[in-house]
């Protein structure tokens, strides 16, 4: 019998047919997104349908029915569209309430410069940080507070010595945690004469003595004897410091010069014309109440994350209480509280300013909700890290600000960025306690009698509402970015 | 070379005394902690005290008396929502009553339809459909990023205020009137025999809490599963109609009347807790999408992938496997989504929707007694709180994974 053979061997691998017409290009795209089973297909047309319905209505209300110019109510009361009229007519005290005209170029420039130190910050290529991290958080508060404001402040000898004591507290750590310097006789004078600094400042509260005139400032007996400890403790500690050949004496004398420089600049005429708070509004009372509220409650929401985390029953408890007090009431009953009780709370006489108070209650409830945040953080941190630290017999200081917070901070930037955004939103609420920012302008621009129309309070809230949108979600785009350049691959 | 049993190394494995040293009582840690914590409480009670020494002088210069006293004093203000009996007569503690009483209203109907709304778009962020999906994510990148005061000033200033009045208006088949009094719709009226319905109603739920332990138990003993879902509806929804039907329909409709100024009778939401409702919960519901999302999301893929090996069916999937995992994720930042709705719920004050803080800062501005109604405020929110805390916690405890 003949043998079997094989007639057609295939060599090569068969080409695979091609997918069905109905899975391939457009039509199969979109068979398989929106038309896949038959609830599918439902839902789809139902979305779609509203997506029509929607686009189509707001494009008629903000476009073709719309008003774009006209000087009064007379041009916004036929087509029933937005009155984009009115946006533009208000539009300067949308941003700036009702701050002197003469005076607008100092809010520019105020904003200029912010957008240039933030940009410097925020874009990871820029070099320079260093000193333009020193520039936003140390200079530009200081230069902005005087061009908003008009500057020539008036500080009282009590005030300039509790800026010197704290000069002094910084310049005695920082010599005295020099091994080569250490805690010597001369350092223990120092400390003697601050602390003596602090009591007599303390003392002088109670006490009320002759006032007495010396460089322009205003003391009683007791303050000049604190002001006079105080340089005096300063003094020792940086003659102390300049024996030890590592320390820079540039860098010794950086805290005294600043607070002299502070309190010089805060006090000179510029010429500018003074300002009164209750002028500001718009969105540059919006900025100012947000950016303060950051400035404030992150340096504070750190300090009682460390309280919360403490090994200390008392510090931790008050940190607690502190801590879950704040962020169990609303904000509005915080400004509230701000507005009628801070001026009960202070002896008679002492006036607050309503944006200051304003500020305080801001910066006490958003340092709440920082704390939770920055707790999460250090919680993350393995044991490890921290027995390292101890390891190496880093102080505790020393331990959160080298090992722990770098590490923290970084694993929560979403959610302090979350914190901020929520804090922007927040600052809304001021408008309720009778100060002007952005919403409260509108609401009062639409009561405006020659601007009410039925159209009228939509448009300038859909203006706001989009200011507040454009902020807020750049700033969670800029988080996500930072999330993903920061990412060093921890997470699983 | 040392070696580490050598006797003479053992002195050195102890660690060093901590009281050895010139300056033991600066260096020692225990010393340390004390003093800071000293120095902390001095500092509290000191400032706490000076705070309070200037309430006195100030309030004691105001010519106010401090004490709760003045809640029993006659209120004359009225309030437009009144859930609970109260007129200008009625007492400031009364009107604070109904204050809190319209604050768990407008926050219990913002946490149900926020839920509801949330759920759906944070699920359809997830969704494979592509205009599901777009239109999730635009509401919820809109939503969040906008403040949640300038919503409520959005409904009530820009869209119900503007609406057309009850007066003249068109007469509706349904019974039901959207004007800028607000919404208006059919009541039902309840006669005497009604009660058979209700109790049937509660019957029908105690029976399926029954029904579903037994089920359980009879499938962790035999592995059969016996049906629960289309009993319990049948339980606790047929059983009701067959007895209201049967006791002879002891229920009307009472429709709104539309007179020549106003639409009377029927049932009425006003526009302030419309324009508070839709705003608050459409603001929250952005956040539950999201918080949803990710708690589906971290359901690995594997447990998926299992169920369906297992078998199960996409639903038994959903139900059995994804859902209960998910929820142990969403619960704890859900939890804190619903006090911050009871929180924002404050924020009717700016459009006069009559809840605790607007109905206080009434009471203050009149009684000048800020220090008390700030009390009570913070009292009533922090008591709130912690209600809903210990209550989620529960839950949580409850949904918590039983680890060996």
């Amino acid at each position: 019998m003949e043998e079997q053979v094989a007639r057609f061997v295939a060599t090569e691998q068969k080409q695979p047919l091609p997918p069905p017409p109905s899975e391939r290009g457009i039509i199969g795209t979109t068979r398989r997104n929106l038309f896949a089973t038959p609830l599918d297909s439902v839902l789809s047309i139902l979305a779609g349908l509203i997506i029509v319905w929607g686009a189509w209505n707001i494009v008629n209300w903000a476009w073709i029915d719309a008003t774009f110019t006209g000087s009064d109510r007379e041009a916004c009361l036929g087509e029933g569209g937005a009155c984009w009229a009115f946006v533009g007519a208000k539009f300067s005290q949308f941003m700036y309430g009702v701050y002197p005209f003469g005076a607008r170029w100092r809010i520019d420039l105020s904003v200029v410069m912010l957008i240039v130190l933030v940009a410097g910050i925020a874009i990871p290529r820029i070099p320079f940080k260093r000193i333009n991290a020193m520039l936003l958080f140390a200079v530009y508060p200081v230069v902005t507070l005087i061009l908003l404001t008009g500057g020539r402040f008036s500080f009282s000898g009590g005030g300039v010595t509790l800026l010197l004591l704290i000069a002094a507290a910084i310049t005695i750590s920082d010599v005295a945690s020099r091994p080569e310097v250490g805690f010597g006789s001369l350092m223990k004078t120092a400390v003697g004469l601050a602390l003596f600094g602090v009591l007599a400042l303390f003392l002088s509260k109670f006490v009320s003595g002759a006032s007495v005139e010396f460089l322009d400032l205003r003391f009683s007996t007791l303050t000049l004897v604190a002001f006079l400890a105080s340089l005096g403790s300063i003094a020792v500690a940086v003659l102390t410091g300049f024996r030890s050949q590592e320390i820079s004496r540039l860098r010794l004398l950086i805290p005294v010069v600043a607070v002299g420089l502070f309190v010089f600049v805060m006090t000179a005429d510029f010429g500018l014309r003074p300002v009164p708070t209750n002028l500001w509004g718009g969105l540059m009372l919006t900025l100012v109440v947000a950016l303060s509220g950051i400035a404030a409650s992150l340096p504070l929401g750190i300090i009682l994350a460390l309280g919360r985390r403490s090994d200390m029953p008392a510090v931790r408890l008050f940190s607690v209480i502190f801590i879950e007090f704040w962020r169990g009431v609303p904000l509005i009953t915080v400004l509230f509280m701000a507005n009628f009780m801070l001026p009960l709370f202070l002896p008679e006489g002492v006036s607050f300013n309503q944006l200051l108070r304003a500020l305080v209650g801001v910066a006490l409830f958003s340092a709440a909700y920082m704390a939770e945040v920055i707790r999460g953080g250090l919680q993350a941190i393995p044991k490890g890290q921290y027995e390292g630290a101890d390891a190496m017999a880093l102080t505790y200081w020393q331990k959160m600000r080298l090992i722990i917070l770098p590490q923290a901070l970084k694993l929560v930037i979403p959610g302090i960025v979350n914190t901020f955004i929520g804090l922007f939103k927040d600052t809304s609420l001021v408008y309720i306690i009778g100060l002007a920012d952005l919403l409260g302008t509108v609401r009062r621009g639409f009561n405006d009698p020659s601007w009410i129309t039925p159209s009228t309070p939509a448009t300038g809230l859909v203006f706001a509402a989009f200011i507040y949108w454009l902020f807020c979600f750049s700033m969670s785009r800029y988080s996500i970015y930072t999330e993903r350049r920061l990412d060093t691959g921890h997470t699983r | 070379m040392c070696t580490a049993w050598e006797p003479e190394m053992t002195a050195d494995i102890h660690p060093p005394s901590r009281e050895r040293g010139g300056d033991s009582l600066l260096t020692n840690p225990t010393v340390r902690s004390i003093a800071i914590q000293v120095l902390l409480v001095v500092c509290l009670v000191a400032f706490a005290w000076w705070i309070i020494d200037n309430t006195a002088q100030n309030l004691a210069a105001a010519n106010i008396a401090s004490g709760f006293g003045f809640l029993d004093s006659r209120s004359g203000f009225d309030i437009a929502q009144t859930p609970i009996a109260y007129s200008s007569n009625s007492t400031y503690g009364q009107a604070i009553l109904v204050g809190i009483t319209n604050t768990l209203i407008i926050a219990g109907s913002g946490v149900i339809v926020a839920t509801i709304i949330g759920f759906l778009v944070g699920i359809g962020r997830l969704s494979h459909n592509f205009l599901i999906r777009t239109l999730s994510t635009i509401y919820v990148e809109t939503f969040r990023n906008i403040p949640p005061l300038l919503v409520i000033l959005f409904w009530y200033f820009g869209v119900l205020s503007v609406l057309s009045g009850p007066r003249g208006v068109a007469e509706s088949p349904i019974g039901v009137y959207l004007t800028n009094r607000g919404l208006q719709t059919p009541s039902v009226l309840f006669q005497p025999l009604a009660w058979a319905t209700f109790a049937v109603f509660l019957v029908g739920i105690l029976a399926t809490m029954w029904l579903a332990r037994y089920s359980r138990k009879k499938q962790l003993a035999t592995g059969e599963r016996t049906p629960v879902l289309w009993p319990a509806i049948g339980i606790i929804v047929g059983l009701p109609i067959v007895v209201f039907l049967v006791t002879g329909v002891p229920a009307a409709l009472e429709f709104p009347e539309a007179s020549r100024f106003n639409l009377a009778g029927g049932f009425q939401l006003r526009p302030e807790f419309i324009a508070l409702l839709l705003a608050l919960s459409i603001y929250t519901a952005a956040f539950i999408a999201e918080i949803v999302r990710a708690g589906i999301l971290s359901v690995s893929k594997g447990q998926t992938e299992a169920a369906s090996a297992l078998g199960l069916k996409r639903g038994q999937l959903l139900r059995l496997v994804v859902v209960p995992q998910a929820f142990r994720v969403i619960i704890p930042p859900l939890t804190s989504q619903y006090l911050n709705l009871t929180k924002n719920s404050s924020l009717g004050l700016a459009i006069g929707y009559p809840e605790l803080v607007a109905v206080g800062s009434t009471v203050l501005n009149q009684s000048g007694q800020s220090i008390e109604v700030v009390v009570i405020w913070m009292v009533v929110y922090l008591g709130i709180s912690i209600t809903v805390s210990l209550l989620m916690n529960w839950f949580n405890s409850k949904m918590a994974l039983v680890e060996r």
